[in-house]
């Protein structure tokens, strides 16, 4: 029987990534990757790709993770693990272990959606029995900050700053999460640590597969997003409340969007709380606020639609 | 004893592999390693090994796998040539820093620009740095004994480093002749069985790989990579050793030819060393003493053992399949070194020749030898480094 998603049963499990690491207070990261450990209900090693995640919890001679852990490189979390998951199957079919293990791998939006893409893309072709997690803050923020192409529009950064000629970032965000759906892989979904039950309940889901999975999670980072450290989860929260980053998930090529707020609130909502999109509310920048309600309203229209296709075929 | 077959250089290198039976093997095509994993991917296909073989996006991505896999506890095994090389770079000191034992097969191949598919060394000259192993092989027999060997040695307890072995792309990974492959059996005794170090898949016992090592402990890592590679020498003489039981062949760190009454020598890596030393035949009937010093162990270099074996020769002609732009030839500069540690003080000269494939003839050697005799007899270098068989 595994763990019921309940916050009595859960608190008496063992937490697999101490406390004690360097993560910022209020960091999405550690947040997220506790929420998956505590989840997961078989040994999981992970794999972890360069970044804050990964800097600042195994500071040698010291490791914030209980669980077996690897971090090679940047641009290959996804390789190494599926190195580590082809290891496992050839030792499993030589009789060499027989213990049930499941892998997964980690990575901000720099290490998933721009220098591990191609690396990522090869592994869930593969159909390795991973899951992969990316934890989406939107930006190089262990570098300090550089736009990435998860970056929103608009977004001020230090290598997309909001000038007085130019407002920041001028392109919209890559979709990632649709395009590893259109990998045709079991299992794709969207969450936030905000949501924690919906979050455990995807990554078992994910962990349940037998094939790949991808979840990417909305992170937020107060140093990058400019906000309070402690409003984490409000953040994060606003972000499904304004259809910013809706959940949602795929499985077997089926969406299902798993939160429908009954009043969609304006993204305004979401951009005025960060220090970020500050430039967005001086004048003359007006229009950029209506684009990115524009991209918001068309994304969330065209899932609705796309959910709806699949309830008339029932 | 096993059984003499004519095979090209890329299917000793499968049959080797075959043989040794990894437990994981990632690649990725790149001429001209490529015929290695296609027949390898054939032996998976036909149940004739265990290999669970992933197939890669890109060399970087084949590299992170064998990692990966190598970390979890288990025999890997890898090929690639030239750019692939160069894609693996990153990974290749991440694989030696983290004291991974995978054998890599390297077809030997110029790097672009301009883009060329042939044989020369200088992928294999610029890893080496990277902290891997590195041993290279004159032809197909040398390449499938020296592949079987590397798995003992980068496994080895004192070792637990990565390994490469070279052969020339094309001249050899292409060419068909004769070799003598050992029985499966015996080559399985030989290698023995895989011993995990920390594996991954130890749950129970959770270690974690590839830490952020700051100031405080970043040079201690890397002298303790330093003291591994320090007792490769020993371990590769004692491996040859055992290996000379099996199978009749004996090696060394290098190779010497008519070299222990030479007042000259070339010094010369892998396939061109057997037309250099048609050509020293040739010079000796002559009564010209002369020899050559084939290294096979480059990776770490055996610098006392080279100057020993080169300490009465007057003058060395060092001959680089390898530029390093600005700079003398990578193997020049080794034996430059060596000789340097036992105060003998030779003449030399370093020939550039053969990049991107260009083929190294016995006019070739010859020239060289004649020019090596008139430094001899005049005491006198004209050129320290410069190109041969090149259109002027």
């Amino acid at each position: 029987m595994s763990t019921p998603l309940r916050l009595k049963e859960l608190s008496k499990k063992e937490d697999l990534l101490t406390g004690g690491h360097r993560l910022c207070s209020g960091c999405g990261a550690p947040i997220i990757v506790r929420q998956v450990l505590l989840a997961a209900e078989v040994p999981v090693v992970a794999a972890n790709a360069t970044g804050c995640l990964e800097v600042s919890t195994s500071i040698f001679p010291y490791t914030a993770w209980k669980i077996p852990w690897i971090h090679s490189a940047f641009e290959n979390a996804a390789a190494t693990i599926s190195g580590v998951e082809a290891m496992y199957k050839a030792l499993k079919r030589k009789g060499k272990i027989d213990r049930k293990i499941k892998f997964i791998a980690f990575g901000g939006d720099g290490g998933t959606y721009d220098i591990g893409f191609q690396s990522l893309s090869g592994a869930m072709e593969r159909g390795h029995d991973i899951v992969y997690i990316c934890y989406d803050n939107g930006a190089y923020m262990n570098t300090g900050i550089q736009r990435s192409s998860a970056t929103p529009l608009g977004a001020n950064t230090t290598t997309s700053p909001a000038g007085s000629v130019i407002p920041g970032k001028l392109q919209p965000r890559k979709n990632l999460t649709k395009i590893m759906a259109a990998h045709g892989i079991p299992y794709v979904a969207q969450t936030t640590p905000a949501h924690w039950r919906d979050l455990m309940t995807k990554v078992r889901k994910a962990l349940d597969v037998d094939g790949p999975a991808f979840i990417n999670v909305l992170a937020s980072c107060n140093r990058g997003w400019r906000t309070p450290t402690n409003t984490t989860i409000q953040d994060t929260k606003l972000a499904v409340e304004t259809c910013y980053w809706p959940l949602y998930e795929y499985e077997n090529g089926r969406l299902k969007i798993n939160y429908k707020p009954k009043e969609k609130k304006p993204i305004v909502e979401f951009l005025k709380t960060q220090g970020r999109f500050k430039h967005l509310f001086s004048p003359g920048n007006e229009h950029i606020l209506e684009k990115i309600q524009e991209l918001v309203d068309a994304e969330w229209e065209a899932l609705l639609r796309e959910e709806s296709l699949y309830s008339e075929e029932g | 004893m096993g059984k003499k077959l004519a095979v090209t250089g890329n299917q000793a290198i499968a049959e080797a592999m075959r043989q040794i039976n990894p437990d994981v093997c990632a690649a990725y095509p790149i001429t001209p390693s490529t015929e290695v994993m296609q027949r390898f991917a054939a032996f998976v296909a036909d149940g004739k090994v265990g290999t669970e073989l992933v197939t890669v996006e890109s060399e970087h991505s084949a590299m992170s796998a064998c990692i990966g896999a190598s970390a979890a506890g288990g025999r890997v095994m890898t090929a690639t040539s030239s750019q692939g090389l160069a894609l693996m770079w990153e990974m290749l000191h991440i694989a030696s820093g983290m004291r991974l034992p995978v054998v890599m097969t390297l077809v030997n191949r110029a790097l672009s620009a301009p883009i060329n598919i042939h044989g020369d060394h200088s992928d294999g000259m610029g890893s080496r740095d990277c902290g891997w192993i590195q041993l290279y092989s004159e032809n197909a027999q040398e390449a499938y004994d020296n592949l079987i060997q590397a798995i003992r040695i980068a496994e080895h307890e004192s070792v637990r480093l990565p390994a490469m072995v070279c052969m020339d792309g094309f001249i050899i990974s292409h060419s068909i002749e004769s070799m003598e492959f050992l029985p499966d059996e015996t080559v399985k005794e030989f290698i023995g069985e895989f011993k995990p170090t920390h594996p991954l898949l130890d749950v129970d016992n959770p270690v974690t790989y590839g830490p952020l090592v700051l100031p405080d402990y970043f040079i201690e890592f890397k002298r303790a990579q330093h003291e591994a590679m320090s007792h490769v020498k020993d371990v590769v003489l004692e491996v040859a050793k055992e290996f000379e039981k099996i199978s009749g062949r004996s090696y060394g760190l290098f190779e010497s030819y008519r070299l222990d009454d030479a007042d000259i020598a070339i010094v010369i890596l892998n396939s061109a060393a057997g037309t250099a030393k048609d050509v020293i035949d040739v010079f000796r009937d002559k009564g010209l003493k002369v020899g050559l010093l084939k290294p096979r162990l480059f990776r770490p270099f055996p610098y006392e053992e080279v100057a020993q074996a080169l300490a009465n020769v007057k003058v060395i002609g060092v001959l680089d399949r390898a530029e390093s732009l600005g700079g003398f030839g990578p193997m020049f500069m080794e034996i430059a070194s060596a000789m340097m540690t036992n105060g003998s003080n030779p003449l030399m000269v370093n020939k550039i020749y053969g990049l991107g494939g260009r083929d190294f003839m016995p006019e070739h050697a010859e020239a060289v030898i004649n020019e090596l005799k008139e430094i001899m007899d005049t005491g006198k270098v004209k050129v320290l480094k410069e190109y041969i068989g090149v259109r002027e």
